[in-house]
């Protein structure tokens, strides 16, 4: 599959034509991911599910194997060399995810499970203190059920209610509504940064800009957007910015919540257990600082390194770099999708990335993700817990491509011969 | 792809195009809601079962794959006219036919027209798209009162 790849005919005006040197090269960057030179069905495997996770590059396998085979030991606890530099490899990792970001300090960087887990540790620790009875907490139609969910149990807790600001047909957000909903009462607003199954990029400036203006702070849920393009939290000058590291090359099992370090500060604890205390008796304990008063228990030291392994493999290819090649990439995606009759698309705002949902006529999006499997096109049919978004368009699912920077045109090439296919068997 | 072909028969492409018994029963006796978190599927199924125990009618409205709208349509071909005692043995060979070996399925006769069927077995994902109806007719017929899940 290897050299089918790196020995791409060159025809010019054709999909296939190699790119000039010097330039980004997704043909070279799909050698460093072995799972995509494996087949399925017989057929070399054509990944379209990013934002579900992403696949890993050989750099992080070896972060992994080389922390279980050379550095593994608990961190934060043993005065021996091996544990001090278990302890400094993980810490670094945190600056690389400050860094990543743009944070001010690594100290405000919690290393969690994943964005579902950090939006959790918010509404669970910082909820309860700031949410009260009558409270209100504005969301948007187009989030995932992880950024509604936690959010509902607060309320059931607390008694205090959640807004919603509605999307237009397009899949944007109807900011025009958003003054409505503000209120004396709003406590939080929750808002993701681009749409796993619209593909909407969000303003999450302006957002924060209005928010900040009625004294109301603002979670921004990265999960999509930091593996597409390069986030600056002092920008965006959110309160709160959670992601993946599973959706950005990383390991599962390992993500960030970032907050600012007074909000982080006042928040009392999540989970309560080893190294988030600083004094334990039966009487009272008191708590270790941010963020490791967040992080109880032995963390998961090797995603975390396998994290910064990931994030140096980004940054190495620049993330300005992946903004604009997959811009591209999507637009060629949009433009084969769309010339394939009785196929609609689902999701049409004018600033989107790296997804593109659709339906067809007649045909299921489940039996659309089974043929298109059989051609070796795996691409994820579903809700995406996205079940608000399909409510608002009526269709029960989508099918959705999402691309990742190692997507070639002949990806996409290959997903719309597939999609015939689809057409053939339901003719 | 040639198992595919296996999977998409044309009888069950058929069925999925032009789905019988599909509507709504105002009079009917027992009916039930399924859903398949998976894919979205969701029908409801209606019943009605007379004084001696048989399936006088039976229907179903809601959305679904090619799959589950093509077993749902014909288990109510399959099974109008049937005693309501017979389900449990039906739907447990059916769910042998797709989830065994061939080898191990001495009995698929006994369902007819249902063998298209079979080539569900070579797609473990879809196994709970052909079973959905079967499922939704069995808390039907036990008067469930909460929606049956696939999850
Ligand atoms: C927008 C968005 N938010 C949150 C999540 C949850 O991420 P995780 O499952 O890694 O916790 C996802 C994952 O699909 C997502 O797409």
């Amino acid at each position: 599959m290897s050299t089918s790849i790196s020995k791409r005919p060159r025809r010019a005006g054709r999909s296939a034509a190699a790119p000039p040197p010097g330039a980004f090269n997704p043909a070279a960057l799909r050698a460093d991911f072995p799972l995509l030179q494996t087949t399925v069905h017989g057929q070399p495997l054509v990944y379209l599910d990013n934002a579900a996770t992403s696949q890993k590059p050989q750099a992080v396998l070896a972060a992994l194997l080389r922390y279980y085979s050379n550095l593994n030991a608990n961190i934060h606890r043993g005065i021996y060399q091996l544990s001090a530099a278990a302890t400094a490899a993980y810490e670094n990792a945190r600056e690389k995810a400050a860094q990543f970001i743009q944070a001010p300090s690594a100290r405000e960087i919690v290393f969690v499970r994943g964005s579902t887990e950090a939006i959790n540790l918010v509404a669970a620790s910082w909820g309860p203190a700031h949410v009260q009875a009558g409270d209100e907490i504005i969301l948007s139609e187009m989030e995932h059920h992880s950024n509604i969910v936690p959010w509902q149990l607060l309320s059931q807790r607390t008694g205090s209610r959640l807004r919603v600001l509605p999307i237009t047909d397009a899949g944007e957000l109807r900011l025009d509504e958003l003054e409505n909903l503000f209120t004396p009462r709003t406590r939080l607003l929750a808002i993701t940064h681009i749409s796993n199954a619209l593909g909407t990029v969000n303003p999450v400036k302006q957002i924060v800009s209005l928010a900040h203006a009625r004294g109301v702070p603002v979670l921004v849920d990265g999960a999509q957007s930091a593996p597409h393009l390069p986030v600056n939290v002092r920008d965006i000058d959110c309160d709160f910015f959670v992601f993946s590291g599973h959706k950005m090359c990383g390991p599962t099992g390992i993500g960030v919540l970032w907050a600012r370090g007074e909000i982080l500060q006042a928040m009392e604890p999540y989970q309560g257990g080893g190294d988030m205390i600083s004094s334990v008796t039966f009487e009272k304990s008191t708590w270790n600082e941010t963020p490791h008063k967040f992080e109880a228990g032995t963390p998961n030291i090797a995603g975390a390194i396998g994290l910064g392994a990931a994030i140096d493999y980004l940054t190495g290819i620049g993330m300005e770099q992946i903004e604009r090649y997959e811009h591209e990439l999507l637009a060629y995606t949009r433009e084969k999708l769309s010339a394939i009759g009785s196929l609609r698309l689902i999701g049409t705002a004018k600033d989107r990335a790296a997804v593109l949902s659709f339906v067809m006529d007649g045909v299921h999006p489940h039996d659309i993700g089974a043929i298109v499997d059989g051609e070796g096109v795996a691409i994820r049919t579903g809700h995406h817990c996205c079940q608000p978004v399909m409510d608002h368009f009526h269709i029960p699912a989508t099918a959705r491509v999402s691309l990742a920077f190692y997507n070639t045109r002949q990806d996409i090439d290959r997903l719309a011969a597939a999609i015939e296919k689809v057409k053939e068997v339901f003719a | 792809m040639s198992d595919l072909r296996e999977l998409y028969q044309q009888t069950i492409l058929d069925h999925t195009r032009k789905p019988r018994n599909f509507r709504q029963m105002p009079d009917a006796n027992r009916a039930a809601d399924g859903h398949n978190p998976l894919c979205g599927d969701k029908l409801k199924l209606f019943l009605k079962i007379d004084d001696q125990g048989v399936i006088a009618d039976i229907s179903f409205v809601g959305a679904g794959c090619a799959i589950s709208t093509a077993s749902a349509s014909m288990m109510t071909e399959f099974l109008r006219g049937r005693r309501v005692v017979e389900v449990a043995g039906l739907f447990e060979k059916f769910h042998d036919m797709v989830t065994r070996p061939l080898e191990a399925q001495p009995e698929a006769a006994a369902l007819g027209k249902l063998a298209v069927f079979a080539g569900v077995r070579e797609f473990p994902v879809r196994v709970k798209c052909a079973t959905l109806p079967w499922h939704t007719l069995q808390a039907a017929i036990k008067k469930d009162q909460a929606p049956v899940s696939t999850e």
